[in-house]
């Protein structure tokens, strides 16, 4: 047999996590509760490392190794590095929130890190089989991490469903997978997109397999008909969970989408793409519409965040290298947001309280101005308020729609943002013309504090300056 | 029809039925030993399918060490099936009516017309000193080397998740510490109490 030795020096921010993670594991085993603040520090260090070695591998070509298992490409720089960039943040924010409630655990960080292996796995993968592996490292170390509260009944509950749905949908990734393996002879997306575009297999074949996997991918981005879990699970988890479960798997989510769609499937683009508006369409309208209905604020995030998704699902339809970029821009400027709206919760929450109703944020402004204008900048920013970074996105990805000649299609999702753009004015309704229900005084730690407001000032002047995000995410798709 | 036919149809049939089995049978006991037919029918098409190594490993595997486990697991636990069942009834006819409709569309656009022999033939038969082992051995080691170590992660993030979500030290339980007693004195158990006689009553 012919094989060629695989340049491991391609994956090496994947190595360094993984010993990194395997480190942590064995060095929290030897450190007593005052001390546990190392297995913090050296996950951060972990997430900064793994940024440099991403950075210094960064090559405006692609290249493939592993027996073609793994690609490295611009786009799969960028989009680690926003992983990294977000779970850095997710960890600033959470530290004050896990030690108030005795989950600041070693388990806590290392299944976070096995997260975030998952999702490299997933942006590099370049092979059915890596995608589902590290769709199911990521998963698995999800499900743990919402259960982490194990005495908690919402949290084990919301841990269940978010187990069994998960189930289901890798099944029918896996299935969608098994018959295209089937018809085209190759785990390989490569060698799937040279077979599709030879035309010898009969589409009828190839788009049964196409839908099984859409289902997955659909359930794993939370798009509607497949979001049933996510208010759950959102609601459910402990708030720092549901910060890392609502920003970076995202990104690995979109990148999912890339790889298979475009990657491997690009050559039914014309089938894909009717399914995409479908999805599109309905999480738009569903995740707006629901969303007003909500009065806890973390499920009126997730219905939220189905909306965005279906944004992002907007950008990859168009199939044009423009779209990819502008869905690119979309999820990660959603992974800012997204950060942010949890980390809004992280703030006003204490030991014992949870500020999840909109109730808690009655008249904010009489109580501490600054955090105020804070929210009303996130706020403003998911609306899609210009000129904030969330009115960028969506215009990019409308531009995107645009361009592709679905002109109606845009305008749909123009008013279902002004639809949506209810809910978010209602927070901001509430915390400047109410008069507070609860005059406890707002005491989040410097650190949190600097971290809130840091995000919030980066979301004004990411959208006073978007050239350059833009930029990158162009050039990903530039090859 | 050959006699390869006769032994895949009759093996199928058995999966399908035990499978059918597993999820409509009362006694959880009798479900988990229908799992365990189940995987003995699919190691037996493995092994039509010259798959020698795979089928051995999930008799092993899954029968020898999961399913005895499972059966552990299931008669520790006191399930109350009938409670189970009860909801069952109202769930019947739409899910039945949604399984008939997707196993209709299903067959119709993967049945014979579309996936059968003719469209895609069966794979050539191997030599009879073909080593199967050998042959997945020296590809898990070198073409899927990089899958193979994130199996190895998956199933370590699988240790890390189970032991953290039942390993738990509760405040009042009692155990003995071994070198406490080892190092006890005699002064810190026996007390001499000096009192003075009384007279009797």
């Amino acid at each position: 047999m012919n094989f060629e030795m695989p340049n491991f020096a391609l994956a090496m921010p994947e190595m360094f996590v993984l010993g990194m993670a395997c480190l942590i594991l064995l060095v929290d085993l030897f450190l007593n509760e005052r001390s546990r603040v190392v297995t913090y520090l050296l996950s951060q260090a972990t997430l900064v490392g793994a940024f440099i070695l991403t950075l210094s591998l960064y090559t405006p070509v692609r290249e493939l190794t592993f027996s073609g298992t793994f690609v490295l490409d611009p786009m799969a720089s960028v989009l680690k590095m926003a992983v990294y960039a977000v779970v850095f943040v997710m960890f600033l924010y959470t530290r004050s929130y896990l030690q108030a409630r005795q989950m600041f655990t070693g388990e806590f960080y290392t299944l976070a890190l096995f997260g975030v292996l998952g999702m490299m796995v997933m942006i590099s993968a370049h092979s059915f089989l890596t995608l589902y592996l590290g769709l199911e490292l990521l998963s698995l170390s999800m499900y743990a991490m919402v259960a982490l509260q194990r005495d908690n009944r919402v949290a084990s509950e919301a841990a269940m469903k978010y187990f069994l749905l998960g189930a289901m949908a890798s099944a029918m990734l896996l299935y969608g997978m098994s018959m295209l393996y089937g018809v085209t002879g190759s785990l390989d997306l490569g060698e799937i997109s040279r077979a599709i575009d030879e035309g010898e297999i009969e589409r009828m074949l190839l788009v049964f397999g196409l839908v099984f996997m859409l289902v997955g991918v659909a359930f794993k981005l939370g798009a509607v008909p497949f979001h049933m879990w996510v208010p759950d699970v959102y609601h459910g988890a402990p708030t720092a969970v549901t910060q890392f479960i609502s920003t970076a798997p995202k990104i690995a989510a979109f990148a999912l989408l890339i790889r298979l769609l475009v990657d491997g499937l690009g050559g039914l683009q014309s089938e894909w793409h009717d399914i995409l508006v479908l999805l599109a369409i309905l999480s738009i309208s569903v995740g707006n519409i629901i969303a007003i209905a909500q009065t806890n604020i973390k499920r009126m995030l997730a219905y939220s965040g189905i909306a965005h998704a279906g944004f992002l699902i907007l950008g990859v339809l168009s199939g044009t290298a423009e779209g990819y970029a502008a869905g690119m821009f979309y999820v990660i400027v959603y992974a800012v947001m997204g950060l942010a709206g949890f980390g809004m919760v992280l703030l006003m929450s204490r030991a014992g309280f949870e500020a999840d109703s909109l109730e808690d944020y009655k008249g904010l402004n009489q109580r501490n101005p600054w955090f105020a204008l804070m929210v009303l900048f996130i706020m403003f920013s998911m609306a899609g308020v210009p000129p904030f970074i969330g009115f960028w996105a969506k215009l990019a990805v409308l531009q995107a729609v645009v361009a592709s000649g679905l002109i109606w299609l845009a305008v749909l999702a123009v008013i279902f943002s002004v639809i949506g753009a209810f809910y978010y004015l209602r927070v901001i309704k509430l915390m400047y013309f109410d008069a507070p229900a609860d005059e406890a005084r707002i005491e989040p730690g410097r650190e949190l504090a600097a971290v809130f407001s840091g995000n919030a000032l980066v979301i004004l002047a990411m959208g006073l300056f978007p050239g350059a995000l833009m930029a990158i995410c162009i050039q990903a798709f530039a090859l | 029809m050959s006699f390869e036919q006769i032994v895949f149809y009759f093996f199928s049939a058995i999966l399908l039925l035990s499978a059918l089995a597993v999820i409509t049978v009362r006694n959880p006991v009798h479900a988990a030993l229908f799992l365990v037919l189940a995987f003995f029918t699919t190691a037996a098409l493995w092994l039509l399918l010259e798959a020698e190594f795979l089928a051995i490993t999930l008799v092993l595997v899954y029968v020898g060490a999961v399913m005895v486990l499972f059966l552990f697991v299931v008669m520790m636990l006191d399930i109350n099936t009938s409670t189970l069942k009860e909801r069952l009834g109202s769930y019947l006819p739409v899910g039945g009516l949604v399984a008939v409709l997707a196993i209709a569309v299903m067959a119709a656009a993967v049945g014979r017309d579309h996936f059968g022999l003719e469209q895609y033939a069966a794979p050539e038969r191997l030599a009879a000193d073909a080593s199967n082992t050998r042959m997945i051995g020296e590809q898990l080691y070198t073409v899927y080397l990089y899958p193979f170590e994130l199996a190895a992660v998956i199933l370590l993030v699988a240790i890390i998740a189970a032991i953290a979500l039942t390993l738990r030290t509760r405040p009042g339980s009692r155990y003995q510490n071994i070198d406490k007693q080892v190092k006890v004195k005699r002064d810190e158990r026996l007390r001499v109490v000096k009192m003075d006689s009384e007279e009797r009553k």
